[in-house]
């Protein structure tokens, strides 16, 4: 049992990572004021182009980097939509969406067409510091990303969006953007910095998957993996600590459904079920957490200066 | 500002237009040749008028996902070969999806190309191929398809490769150690359930004692989550995975354990982990449809038995030096299995039913 619940964690951390990352990235988007559905494709493009460039350089951090950089882009380009020309939050980003994963099949059938296995690449190895001591070796054999996204992107995404002028403007110009452009604040590039950082977020998140998890690039790797992600930034009040929280229960619910499935349970249910279960949590959580969900007062609605 | 708006709205028109643009080429591009040169070859009645060397028939791929998903990969790879060998010309439109666009691609695709044949996969879009099929009896239709065939030109076929995944199964029975193999699958839908249950048969066959453990992701494409459901068998005790989706077999290389690739030949996936696996070769097929189209002799029929062992249809992957890991007297009993259902005395059996774990 307790080899279970060890196993069951350890999953839960390496599931969570992506989803985490990508939430954390849209939770800076949302505080200042834009829903970026472009989240889904943001992840895609950085799924495919990090693999794109580790396989073509041979360098896996420069295909990271590269991930990195090309979700700073399409949020800029999500800012150039809803910040300066002031389009529909909904249609940008799901024309982002499109335009990412229509991008990456179109380069990726290119340079990998006509194969019938998906080309792969050694992915990045898994870091294991207490490889003597077997159970917490099962719990701490985790990518390098997992240990950055916990330790040091949660906390540090916390302590920039409360505890700093910067993540005080973001939250300012995501509530009344009116006020904060009054007091000095410049509403439009705060907005694009919010975005620039939350797009950079979900391509490492999706880079996680094709570099570390995987090693590979196919169609489907994100999976509607973004999708959940703007449901956690709800459940998780736009906090990244809680945000955190959210993506760990939709982790473990994942992990826990493989588990249940492979017990073999003689039960008079069927299988999907298990498979419906993250969705199910996740679903009870938002109801729970929703409540009390205080959106920012000024999400989806362009800034005009009078 | 109203300049980027003006700009913007220019580029979509532009893009728009160009989207537009070869649809409005195409009845040009398609202008009928003379008949004259396509009764100088064998092609009959369904010899199909074309804008190059018309001595070839046009054999069209239409093809519900994307071509890089492994079971339409397998038809895709097979027309490109032939077309390759100078046998046909071939021309394919994929991701179709199943929404409601087969039927208008496909008529689309009947009355402009005028192809002798069109291949595909009907799964999901049965009743949408099939009416077209009917009102275009001049063309071979010859589709993926969990139904049956109908006169006079709807043919169908399948991925019947229970054989290999039989002795795969023997193998994963003779080499586990544990004594549990886990196999990861996309959805329960038949052509699924025949190859896995044809695994655990094979296991069961050398090892009566093993357990088998079946996952399924309720996804095609879902490597992220193949994975995460091989691991978990894995921490279920599994040595030994049977990978129906890609990303099982990463699982494998992760955790230093043997492998089963499905489709194709998976070994480049990991040289020191996939032993081998069920491989689906739509060529003999082919060529049996290239010859009844270019005799005048199509009709409609299931194909089965041209994705089946003995006609070379469905065949054991190459081991790639892997056959090393198998115990001598395994590997002869999997031979011999083997040379008996290419001479039609060992039957595997068909079990479409949703295989369960033990």
């Amino acid at each position: 049992m307790e080899i279970f619940i060890i196993n069951l964690i350890g999953a839960t951390l390496r599931v969570s990572t992506p989803i985490l990352l990508a939430a954390i990235g849209e939770t800076y988007a949302e505080r200042a004021g834009i829903l970026n559905l472009g989240i889904e494709g943001t992840m895609f493009f950085g799924a495919f182009i990090g693999f794109f460039v580790a396989d073509k350089s041979g360098s896996l951090w420069l295909g990271f980097l590269i991930a990195v950089l090309s979700g700073v882009i399409f949020g800029l380009l999500m800012a150039l939509l809803t910040v300066t020309l002031g389009v529909n939050q909904h249609v940008s980003g799901l024309g982002i969406t499109m335009l990412c994963t229509g991008l990456s099949l179109f380069a990726f059938r290119l340079n990998y067409g006509g194969r019938s296995i998906p080309p792969s690449i050694e992915s990045f190895q898994q870091l294991a510091p207490f490889k003597n001591i077997p159970w917490l070796n099962t719990l701490t054999e985790q990518y390098l990303f997992t240990y950055i996204a916990f330790l040091v992107i949660v906390p540090l995404a916390w302590w920039l969006l409360y505890r700093t002028s910067f993540g005080l403007k973001i939250r300012s110009v995501g509530e009344n953007p009116e006020a904060a452009d009054a007091a000095g604040v410049n509403v439009f590039a705060v907005r694009y910095a919010a975005l620039a950082i939350g797009g950079g977020l979900m391509a490492a998140g999706g880079a996680f998957l094709s570099l570390a998890q995987l090693g590979a690039f196919t169609h489907g790797i994100i999976a509607g993996r973004g999708w959940v992600a703007i449901a956690i930034v709800i459940f998780g009040n736009w906090n990244p600590v809680r945000a955190m929280w959210g993506a760990l229960i939709f982790g473990g619910a994942s992990a826990l459904q493989l588990r249940l499935q492979t017990m073999g349970l003689q039960l008079p249910i069927p299988y999907e079920t298990f498979l419906a279960l993250p969705y199910i949590v996740t679903i009870i959580a938002l109801v729970l957490a929703g409540r009390n969900a205080s959106y920012p007062a000024a999400l989806l609605k362009p800034y005009r200066r009078e | 500002m109203k300049y980027v708006k003006l700009f913007l709205i220019t580029i979509l028109v532009i893009a728009f237009a160009a989207q537009c643009a070869p649809a409005a080429e195409t009845p040009a591009a398609v202008a009928p040749t003379a008949e004259a040169p396509a009764a100088a070859a064998p092609t009959a009645e369904v010899a199909a008028p074309a804008e190059t060397e018309p001595e070839l028939p046009l054999f069209y791929g239409a093809y519900a996902t994307p071509i890089e998903e492994p079971w339409d990969g397998v038809i895709h790879a097979a027309l490109q070969q032939a077309a390759t060998d100078g046998k046909i010309r071939y021309e394919f439109t994929d991701d179709i999806g199943y929404a409601g666009d087969m039927e208008r691609i496909l008529r689309e695709i009947a009355e402009n190309q005028k192809p002798a044949a069109i291949l595909g996969d009907a799964f999901g879009n049965e009743e949408a191929v099939r009416r077209v099929a009917v009102d275009y009896p001049e063309i071979a239709f010859a589709f993926g398809s969990g139904l049956g065939p109908a006169e006079p030109n709807m043919a169908v076929f399948d991925n019947w490769i229970h054989e290999p995944a039989y002795l795969s199964g023997m193998i994963a029975g003779g080499v586990t150690q544990s004594g549990v193999i886990g196999v990861v699958g996309g959805y329960p839908v038949p052509e699924v359930n025949r190859i896995v249950n044809a695994f655990i048969d094979g296991a069961k066959a050398v090892n009566p004692e093993a357990k088998v453990i079946v996952t399924f992701i309720n996804s095609w494409f879902d490597p992220a989550a193949a994975k995460e459901a091989a691991l978990a068998q894995v921490d279920a005790g599994a040595d030994v995975l049977f990978a129906e989706r890609f990303g099982v077999i990463d699982a494998a290389v992760e955790k230093g354990l043997l492998a089963f690739g499905n489709m194709s030949d998976q070994n480049a996936l990991g040289p020191e982990t996939v032993i081998t696996g069920p491989v689906w070769n739509m060529g003999p097929t082919v060529d049996y449809l290239i010859a009844q189209v270019n005799a005048g002799t199509f009709t409609g029929m299931d194909l089965k038995d041209f994705s089946m062992v003995g006609k070379g249809g469905s065949y054991l992957a190459d081991f790639h030096g892997m056959d090393a890991k198998i115990p001598a007297e395994l590997l002869a009993k999997v031979k011999e299995t083997e040379q008996q259902i290419k001479d039609g005395l060992f039957r595997v059996d068909i079990k479409e039913e949703p295989p369960v774990s033990d």
